[in-house]
């Protein structure tokens, strides 16, 4: 097909709208049905996508409250938003949380390089590990709030067996936000370990058998072959859980309602309350864009030092 | 005789190993469980039993009763029916959508082919959350709050899902389709005739991530849905909490109930889930 389809390559913008207005034969009329069949695909996504970012980015500069008409605002919204303690307190909270969400990769990872061993069930184990994952949020967190319990939850009981008195979890400001972590490490262990272990798979036998050949233990095998040729897939496990996790928000609406206090008040769920409780949808759009420049950010920082450490054969 | 016994050192250190490595994976295992049979343990119980010290794992009489309560105190079956009927429709079009976009993108020339998809993937760098207020905003001027295709049509459109299809679909050897162009055949009919039912490893994943997607979606139908009637369930729970806040029992009954067609399908399709995973992995 290559072939016989290159009349329209190497022209300019307007001379390929003239040659698809004038032209004619297979070539054209493949280009006119292309963009019949994307007219649908493209309309979707420029009003449910591209519209809502650019818009995005205007209303920011906009006071609206949905109760009165709009007014240009400047940039008020974000002086506004460097002033306001709650915001920062949300972003310190946020980054508290995906902070403590990150070392479960490591979880995972140890389950990837479990599981990749030549064992038994290793199909069931899989199919175990990988539960919480599919599972809706809203039932989870209702699950791990009775857990959670003080009093008659499982936890603070398992705690009991062993001697320890647990805390009173989420309705204690300094272990809310741990409590999250946990019940965050449990929902997405399985699901990195599956990625992780793709990536072992993917990882040629022969680099191991080399490195038995040389004398390498299991150690050396991890740390100078495993561990190398694993990084392009802890790349992109380690970026997405750190977007994911940013975007908190089901968990805390159920299980803490970002309290006690202000205890596990993230970004997403600040926006939330000043958009869908205050109405305020100019001050939560600044909230969101705040929030795309930090995602933004990290995941430009991460391309940069990438080229450090992650290794492509 | 000493090379002998090193052997059969070996094995037993390697059968004390493969040991050792069954009882984290099975404790990991139990972890893993545990709150859902605690969840269920629960959902049978009497409303006084689960504050019982020590809990009980198995409920002195099972309240299956719980199991119908909770269709009655709230309602339940329209909650369950939306959610279904949103997945469904939702999951149709976004195949329809993507499938017929990813086979453009992968088998047909045209210019800017390269631009559009460019713009496509640009996309897929804004996160859900940053364009949450403009959408919700272009809902209400669409007079669409309250409804159905506020929660099943936006998400229709990710260009997630014409991504993906288009990796899958360039996987497909060119030599399928020659034969229909030189019998005239139109490109639709390729599409639809010769492309789709070849995709079906690659629609299945796509469609069971959709509908999973749809099925637990939360925080946007919270947004864009108000009425008790119109909302699915993972709403519908959220103010079923907020209504007989320490009544396990029910609440613990009506999360089972909606985690129930979730793990039917995931245990039934598990193949494709673990496709789909390595696919989303390995894009890098």
């Amino acid at each position: 097909m290559e072939g016989t389809l290159s009349k329209s390559r190497g022209l300019l913008p307007w001379q390929q709208l003239r040659w698809l207005i004038r032209g004619k034969g297979a070539e054209r009329m493949q280009a006119l049905w292309a963009y019949a069949f994307l007219s649908l695909s493209v309309l979707g996504l420029f009003i449910f996508t591209i519209l809502p970012i650019i818009a995005a980015f205007g209303l920011s500069f906009v006071d609206w409250t949905l109760l009165s008409p709009p007014k240009w605002a400047g940039t008020s919204n974000f002086q506004r938003l460097l002033d306001d303690g709650y915001f920062w307190n949300a972003l310190k909270n946020t980054f508290y949380y995906v902070a403590g969400v990150m070392p479960g990769i490591a979880i995972s990872l140890f389950l990837a390089m479990l599981l990749n061993q030549k064992l038994r069930f290793t199909t069931t184990y899989r199919v175990f590990y990988y539960l919480p994952t599919i599972t809706m949020w809203v039932a989870i967190a209702l699950v791990w709030k009775w857990l959670y319990s003080p009093q008659y939850g499982l936890v603070n009981w398992a705690l009991g067996l062993i001697g320890i008195k647990g805390p009173a979890w989420l309705s204690d400001p300094s272990w809310a936000m741990p409590a999250q972590i946990f019940t965050s490490w449990w929902k997405g262990a399985g699901y990195n370990m599956l990625i992780l272990l793709a990536g072992l798979q993917g990882i040629p036998e022969i680099y191991y058998e080399a490195a038995s050949i040389d004398g390498a233990n299991w150690w050396q095998k991890f740390r100078h072959v495993t561990l190398p040729l694993l990084t392009p897939t802890i790349y992109f496990v380690v970026v997405m859980t750190f977007i994911g996790s940013f975007g908190v928000f089901s968990q805390i609406y159920i299980m803490t309602e970002g309290g006690p206090g202000q205890a596990t008040t993230t970004l997403i769920y600040y926006l939330f309350q000043n958009a869908f409780k205050y109405f305020d949808v100019g001050y939560a759009n600044v909230l969101a864009i705040a929030f795309f420049i930090i995602v933004f950010v990290f995941t430009q920082v991460q391309t940069k030092l990438q080229k450090r450490w992650v290794h492509y054969t | 005789m000493a090379i002998a016994t090193r052997g059969s050192y070996q094995r037993v250190s390697r059968a004390t190993g493969r040991i050792i490595l069954h009882v984290i994976l099975l404790g990991g295992a139990v972890t893993m469980v545990a709150p859902f049979v605690w969840m269920l343990s629960s959902s049978l119980k009497k409303n006084l039993e689960v504050f019982h010290i020590p809990p009980t794992l198995i409920p002195a009489v099972p309240q299956w009763h719980n199991y119908v309560e909770i269709f009655k105190v709230v309602p339940y079956s329209r909650w369950f029916l939306n959610s279904t009927f949103i997945a469904i429709t939702h999951t149709v079009l976004y195949l329809f959508v993507a499938s017929l976009a990813g086979y453009t993108f992968s088998r047909l020339r045209f210019p800017g082919r390269e631009a559009i998809f460019t713009l496509y993937l640009a996309t897929l760098m804004v996160p859900g959350e940053v364009t949450l207020v403009p959408k919700f905003i272009l809902m209400k001027e669409l007079h669409l709050i309250d409804t159905f295709a506020a929660v099943i049509v936006p998400g229709a459109f990710n260009a997630y899902g014409v991504f993906l299809l288009r990796q899958f679909f360039a996987t497909l050897p060119d030599s399928l389709e020659e034969a229909a162009i030189l019998d005239g055949a139109s490109y639709f009919r390729i599409y639809w005739n010769i492309i789709l039912p070849l995709a079906g490893p690659g629609l299945a994943t796509l469609g069971l991530f959709s509908f999973m997607g749809a099925w637990n979606d939360f925080l946007w139908p919270l947004i864009v849905i108000n009425s008790e009637n119109m909302k699915p369930l993972s709403v519908g729970l959220a103010s079923f909490h907020g209504l007989y806040e320490t009544n396990w029992p029910y609440l613990m009954a009506a999360s089972t109930l909606a985690l129930i067609p979730i793990i039917i399908i995931f245990v039934v399709a598990q193949k494709y889930f673990v496709q789909g995973i390595a696919l989303t992995g390995l894009k890098e």
